[in-house]
């Protein structure tokens, strides 16, 4: 098992470095322009600098070079330095966005924990729902439990986010009086500090309804799941031989049923944490949460090339770890598997 | 053999299964998987169970072992009716009758250890510490025939053969005086099969254990069994000793089945008559009027399609269903 990860972990480099390179050709052929939303008054030559200025003059493959060394270079030195172990000369260059000219990777750092509260907890809410709905939708397959949950899963899968948020925002900030307790703010504040009970209920309020509208449509695809593994073990024949041992139901289901359909439930699990850094870009949008997600639309909004590239990036590394990291879950899950 | 004690009596035992189709899923009809069967076990015999695919055998055996809620019928287990048990009080008569898989691929969880396989019946329904319980794991191991050394690896490091014997000390562990072995042998290879059937005549011998033995081999049923029943589309057609079955079938279903078995001397096999039964077997959602047979036996009467033939005793003891007898 160690062998196997520490090779994966060799490929992915070169995988990697491969990712970036697309990204950045991709991004390079795409018609956006970092000047294009400046007013049309700037005369063509001064535009032409202010585009030399951002770099823009030089040849693809250099600003693809240049970006590796700020980013695999500058970056990683910078974080040592903050960590108070000084190599190499501190005054570097770092990925600067083009829009607010700070570098991209502290923005990141910004907007990091607005996602991972919000979009983290609506995919631990998501999970926590899911299984248990899964597991009883099985146990007792077309049963009104089981009905109402494929009807709710079928809601939450075809109903886009930016629908049920809207419809949230429509109910619970607008039609409930401001003064009711079933009121929640619509808009997300990030100023808000956490220092006591009552403004941890602020936030509490505040997370609700995006929490809500993204954990709603994580259940209905991970709660499906965990039915079909489910109710693929169920017919097993050693979900037989449990019961011929005389063991209570609770053991057969709990133990023999559920420990083995969880295998393959945990692995899309663990393929689906990317998508929580990753952010959601449009309940983000629609609530206002000034997270990653929002971030990225910006930045393409604006043609800011390096902060697109850098948070695309960033996402790619996340997925091929998690991939690998579900890869070793199975191993370790399954023991019918072993990678070496 | 009639001074002998039943241990288990069946009777009038019916398992059918309910059909739902439709957008309402409605029950459309049901399959008679099991359709009023009644003989004994006695102690310490080996009851052969034999008949095609399909014919009922497996679910029989499941039933009596009330692995399925049965639809009608007694089952009376050493003097206490087992049918309409439920819960806990059919969980603690587990111990007394256990059954062997036909699929030892299957029937072991894939995530437990052969250790674990086999100390769970004993962690549920016999309270041992940890050094009793792993002695008793090795105890069962070295009775199927199993190294020591593999108690802590998982199912799928083993060969068909040994994983069937892990699937027997399992259903050993807690001393069952009943086993169903349901087609214990037919997943394995030929020179498999010889090992496994002499391990279960070995623990049958020194354990006194008594088996329904579930097969369509009838060569390895003839090796193996006291008495043999004969199944076909969810009744018992014939049940006899041994002996009697085999060199004397009566009913004309044993008859055709019986001449399908080859004759290892050359010579007499080929002057043998097969009897080869015209059509298929019907569906056993919806079975013939009368005999179950009478769409495929060669000696059909007009009675047969009209009378379902009761399952009586005959005069040389043995047991049958046909208006022939």
């Amino acid at each position: 098992m160690f062998n196997f990860t520490v090779r994966r972990l060799l490929f992915t480099i070169p995988t990697l470095l491969f990712i970036s390179f697309v990204i950045f050709f991709i991004l390079d052929a795409a018609p956006s322009d970092p000047t294009g939303n400046l007013p049309l008054t700037i005369p063509p030559d001064v535009r032409e600098k202010i585009r030399a200025s951002l770099g823009l003059d030089k040849p693809m493959i250099m600003r693809y070079l240049l970006w590796c060394k700020q980013f695999f270079i500058n970056e990683p030195l910078n974080l040592l330095d903050q960590w108070g172990l000084h190599l190499g000369d501190p005054d570097r260059l770092r990925v600067i966005s083009f829009q607010t000219r700070s570098p991209v990777v502290d923005m990141i750092a910004e907007r990091m924990p607005q996602t991972l509260w919000v979009v983290g907890m609506s995919y631990v809410v998501g999970v926590m729902i899911a299984l248990p709905i899964g597991i009883i939708s099985a146990v007792k397959q077309y049963s009104w439990f089981d009905q109402l949950g494929t009807f709710i899963s079928m809601i939450g899968f075809s109903v886009p986010t930016f629908f049920t948020g809207v419809l949230m925002i429509v109910v619970f900030s607008t039609i409930v009086p401001r003064d009711s307790f079933f009121w929640f703010p619509s808009i997300y504040d990030t100023t808000l500090k956490v220092t006591d009970w009552a403004s941890f209920g602020a936030q509490v309020r505040q997370m609700a309804m995006p929490v809500f509208v993204l954990a709603l449509y994580n259940a209905a695809q991970i709660s499906r799941f965990m039915r079909a593994s489910m109710l693929d073990n169920l017919n097993q024949d050693y979900v037989r031989t449990a019961r011929a041992k005389g063991l209570r139901e609770r053991t057969v289901l709990l133990v023999h049923v559920l420990r083995n359909s969880l295998i393959p439930v945990i692995t899309v699990i663990a393929l689906g944490v990317p998508q929580v850094f990753g952010g959601a870009i449009i309940t983000e949008q629609v609530f206002k949460v000034n997270g990653l997600g929002q971030l990225l639309i910006i930045a393409i909004q604006g043609g800011d090339i390096p902060t697109v590239q850098t948070l695309t990036f960033i996402f790619a590394v996340l997925i091929v770890l998690f991939n690998l990291i579900a890869d070793i879950l199975y191993g370790i899950l399954d023991p019918r598997i072993r990678y070496d | 053999m009639s001074a002998q004690q039943p241990l288990v009596q069946v009777r009038n035992l019916k398992m059918y299964f309910p059909i739902y189709r439709g957008v309402l899923r409605r029950q459309v009809g049901e399959v008679k998987a099991v359709d009023d069967v009644s003989f004994d076990i006695f102690k310490g015999e080996t009851l052969g169970l034999v008949g095609e695919s399909g014919c009922g055998k497996s679910s029989a055996g499941r039933a009596i072992l009330r692995l399925y809620d049965v639809t009608d019928g007694q089952i009376i287990l050493e003097g206490t009716d087992i049918a309409a048990m439920h819960g806990k009080e059919l969980r603690q008569l587990r111990p007394e009758m256990q059954m062997i898989f036909q699929d030892p691929q299957a029937s072991l969880n894939p995530r437990m250890t052969v250790a674990s396989i086999i100390a769970e019946p004993l962690d549920e329904h016999r309270k041992l510490d940890k050094r009793a319980r792993m002695e008793r794991v090795f105890e069962l191991m070295d009775a199927v025939g199993l190294n020591r050394d593999f108690a802590n690896r998982f199912p799928h490091e083993f060969s068909g053969g040994q994983r069937q014997r892990i699937g027997i000390a399992r259903a050993l562990a807690l001393n069952p005086k009943f086993i169903v072995c349901d087609e214990p042998i037919a997943a394995l290879d030929v020179s498999i099969q010889a090992q496994v059937v002499n391990l279960l005549e070995d623990l049958q011998e020194r354990m006194g254990l008594t088996y329904l033995f579930i097969s369509h081999d009838l060569s390895m049923v003839r090796h193996l069994a006291t008495r043999v029943a004969v199944m076909y589309l969810g009744r018992i057609v014939e049940l006899a000793s041994r002996d009697q079955l085999y060199e004397d079938p009566r009913h004309p279903y044993t008859e055709a089945l019986l001449s399908a078995v080859p004759e290892p001397d050359p010579s007499l096999e080929s002057t043998r008559e097969r009897i080869i039964l015209q059509g298929d077997v019907p569906s056993p959602s919806n079975p013939p009027k009368g005999c179950n047979f009478c769409t495929r036996c060669p000696k059909v009467m007009d009675i047969c399609t009209q009378e379902t033939p009761p399952f009586k005793k005959l005069e040389d003891g043995r047991y049958a269903a046909c208006h022939l007898l």
